[in-house]
């Protein structure tokens, strides 16, 4: 029922599912400490923003670019954010004006991407360099401090903020998935990450699919941002430090193709799940936690060997 | 014998793709290779160019039995292969490419650019192109490139050349170079294995001819003692006057019509024609001469400097493709292998791809729906395909095309212009194309058909605009064209005199 290739797509789906399964029951059977409820909660909240920033980065690739300005869009719309609210504005415009900011900065790089033709890792490789020493100029390191009561976690207690942390990030999920499937702008996308040529001659606008796209990246990069800053008691203007490694690598491990034209948010999901439980599961078995980071490399290399070995078979 | 394949087998995946083929080329020879596509041709000539290793049989080079493990194996024993798409780099010379090609160049010696593009100017000069060696290869024409390959296979000395669709890209010029070309290398001894679905070209440059059908051995025979008829019916055992169905003329108001248009950057000049509803115009010329160019004016692929094209008489303004499409112009383009259909995508994405909005129900796409309207494609076209979930890719070329088409005609244009529409794809889905062409023509569609081979534009056509060098050169009706007055409009010579007129 479902073609060959899509059947490779799953695969890959389904052979990360499997290796995060079997982390989990290694940790279940060394460490049931892991499932503690809180636990756990607190490290789906502390992963909601990088599921949202990776499944825009999603987009991003399937649609055959790259954008590697996300985490200083983060540092920068975390700081926005945390600034309206010192000024004295309504959590709602807060918000608002966080997404927006963001938004604006997608649509920045997606003008010069789309509008000029030029080539997304350096236009956004630009912009991150811009937007960073931008925001070390303006804010010196300094943390945003004398946020109001209502800032943290919307003026929710602990737990009913984590919750809304929590479910804002299943329904972006669930909207993702389900746009890239089932509407003509997702197809939009597919068709174009695959063979601009052909999208246009079909009738579609590449250049305006890739422009919304970029702009799609920043006002979910804002809100991304905004769902981590009201985690805290003050705005840490490094936030986004090393994010946009952090999403790639989620979307990588997941099945997305650098090529473009492939990836879905279930594989990024699982992508992030994955990479998102190898420190913790490393703490939690007493192995050294410093090489997280390593493992999840080994990761990446291991996701694109397989993939091409499954090309190569065919 | 300078090669003997015997009892050849091969399967991918459990499908047999050559089932015991026996295949002999001498020295001096060229044997050309007939089939309908998917009948083993190109798997055969992977196999003699050691790109797939077969799974039985034996092949034996000077009598002598050879493996041949990989192209590099093949190449070393002097087996070229030029395929239809040119494989050079793009960003590299000529000279380059064919330095490259010819092996030249260890990594620590230094490269003699005088010499290699000395060497590279006479190769070009015995593959009688006229291209500078220290041009960019990705600013030259598909034929051109394929000159370059000729000439990089000349280099290399080849005993064995594969030339698979070399005429698929030319004009009659071009073509008849490549022929002079052919002629002298074997007169030199190489032995040729020609692959064409321009039969009618074969007579003049094959010695013998082998079909394949299935996978398995038609027939071997001498070129004279078969006839064009022959060879269809040995390829598809069909008869000839399946291959272009004739079609009642029906003439209606003018839909299409085209004024002056002009645009200097590609050579293209105060173009004018019209094309009236349940019309086949057929648009004839060598490559080069602005078909293409023309059709991309029409769809808004490029900006034309000036001119006007009306549609049901009123003018219109094409900025983009997207207005093409939404003012009911359809375009299915030459390569289709490269932008006529996204081939990771399956037959029902492509098929819906120009028409999203089309099957939106409430703003999102309905699945069901976008496959029932795939299906009625499949179904009308005889689409070959396991299921709509198919990548459009895993489909032969036939197939393709007609995806290519279910997803234009899902757009219920009014006006359908087809580039080379059954370029490189066999003679049965060639026929089936045609009969499609005549039964959408029947139902009130304007179509523009460019054509590089003659029979075609004369079979399928009832009016024949020929271009020239940028320019209309004439406007024919069908029932006072031959393929000399078209070929003479078409090299730029006045009309002809009709037939037992002149001096």
């Amino acid at each position: 029922m479902i073609g060959r290739l899509a059947g490779i797509r799953h695969l890959r789906e389904w052979s990360v599912a499997l290796v995060l399964a079997a982390l989990l029951a290694a940790l279940a059977f060394l460490a049931p400490a892991f499932f503690r409820a809180d636990y756990l909660r607190g490290l789906l909240v502390a992963k909601a923003s990088v599921l949202i920033v990776a499944l825009g980065m999603t987009l991003v690739i399937v649609a055959r670019q790259i954008d590697i300005s996300v985490g200083s869009q983060f540092s920068v719309c975390g700081v926005i954010a945390g600034l309206l609210s010192t000024a004295g504005l309504p959590m709602g415009l807060v918000a608002l004006g966080t997404v927006a900011a963001g938004a604006a900065m997608g649509a920045t790089n997606g003008l010069l991407v789309a509008g000029l033709g030029l080539p997304s890792i350096v236009v956004t490789l630009a912009t991150m360099t811009i937007l960073r020493e931008a925001l070390r100029w303006l804010r010196e390191g300094q943390f945003v401090l004398g946020l109001p009561d209502d800032f943290q976690w919307f003026g929710l207690g602990q737990l009913a903020g984590q919750w809304t942390v929590i479910l804002a990030a299943a329904a972006f999920f669930l909207a993702a998935a389900w746009g890239l499937r089932h509407l003509g702008a997702g197809r939009a996308v597919y068709a174009v990450g695959s063979d601009a040529e052909a999208a246009r001659l079909a009738g579609l606008r590449p250049r305006f699919v890739v422009f919304l796209v970029f702009l799609a990246m920043g006002a979910v990069t804002g809100l991304a941002s905004l769902l981590s800053a009201i985690q805290f008691g003050v705005v840490d203007p490094n936030s986004g430090a090393g994010l946009e490694l952090q999403v790639i690598a989620a979307a990588v491990v997941g099945g997305t193709a650098i090529s473009g034209g492939r990836g879905t948010p279930m594989g990024t999901l699982l992508g992030v799940a994955l990479l998102g439980t190898i420190g913790p599961a490393l703490v939690f078995l007493d192995a050294a936690p410093e090489w997280e980071k390593a493992i999840q490399g080994l990761f990446i290399l291991a996701a694109v060997a397989v993939d091409a070995l499954a090309w190569r078979k065919r | 014998m300078l090669l003997r394949m015997r009892g050849i087998v091969k399967s991918y995946d459990g499908v047999r793709a050559l089932r015991g083929v026996s295949f002999d080329l001498a020295a001096g020879e060229v044997h050309a290779l007939v089939g309908e596509n998917g009948a083993g041709k190109s798997t055969l000539v992977k196999a003699i160019t050691g790109a797939v290793v077969p799974d039985a049989g034996e092949i034996l080079l000077d009598g002598r039995p050879v493996a041949l493990p990989d192209p590099t194996t093949a190449r070393s024993l002097g087996i070229r292969a030029v395929y239809q798409q040119p494989a050079l780099f793009p960003d590299l010379s000529v000279a380059e490419n064919i330095a490259l090609g010819l092996g030249a160049g260890r990594a620590f010696r230094r490269v003699r650019w005088r010499a290699l593009r000395e060497r590279a100017r006479a190769l070009l000069a015995r593959a009688g192109a006229d291209i500078d060696p220290e041009a960019e290869v990705r600013r030259l024409s598909m034929p051109e490139q394929q000159l370059v390959e000729i000439a990089r296979a000349i280099g290399a000395g080849a005993r064995i050349l594969v030339l698979d669709e070399p005429t698929a890209s030319l004009g009659g010029r071009e073509v008849e170079r490549l022929f002079g070309v052919i002629r002298e290398l074997r007169a030199g001894g190489t032995g040729i294995v020609y692959i064409s679905h321009r039969l009618e070209e074969l007579p003049e440059v094959a010695d013998r001819v082998t079909a394949l059908r299935d996978g398995e051995l038609v027939a071997t025979h001498p070129m004279q003692a078969v006839s064009r008829a022959d060879l269809i019916r040995m390829m598809v055992g069909r008869d000839v006057s399946a291959v272009f169905p004739k079609r009642p003329m029906e003439p209606g108001p003018t839909r299409l019509a085209v004024r002056g248009l002009t645009r200097e950057a590609d050579g293209i000049r105060d173009v004018s024609f019209d094309v009236r509803r349940g019309e086949i115009l057929g648009l004839a010329g060598l490559v080069g001469a602005g078909r293409t160019e023309t059709a991309r004016l029409i769809f808004g692929l490029a900006p034309c400097d000036r001119g006007v094209i009306e549609l049901d008489g009123r003018p219109i303004t094409i900025r983009s493709p997207a207005d093409a499409v939404a003012a009911g112009i359809a375009y299915v383009p030459e390569d289709r292998r490269r932008h006529g259909v996204i081939p990771e995508m399956s037959v029902a994405d492509n098929t819906t791809l120009a028409v999203l909005r089309r099957v939106a129900a409430h703003g999102w796409l309905d699945r069901r729906r976008e496959d029932a309207l795939a299906e009625a494609y499949v179904e009308r076209l005889g689409v070959k395909t396991p299921s709509v979930a198919a990548p459009v890719g895993s489909l032969s070329g036939g197939n393709q095309q007609k995806v290519a088409l279910a997803r234009w005609l899902a757009t219920d244009p009014k006006v359908l212009v087809l580039d080379e529409p059954t370029q490189g794809i066999d003679v049965g889905a060639k026929a089936e194309i045609h009969r499609l062409m005549g039964d959408l023509a029947a139902r009130g569609l304007a179509i523009v058909m460019i054509s590089s081979e003659l029979p075609e534009i004369l079979g399928m056509s009832d009016r024949i605009a020929v271009m020239h060098a940028g320019r209309v050169a004439a406007v024919v009706d069908r029932a006072g064209a031959t393929q000399e007055s078209l070929l003479a409009l078409a090299l730029g010579e006045a009309a002809p005199a009709p037939t037992g007129g002149g001096p």
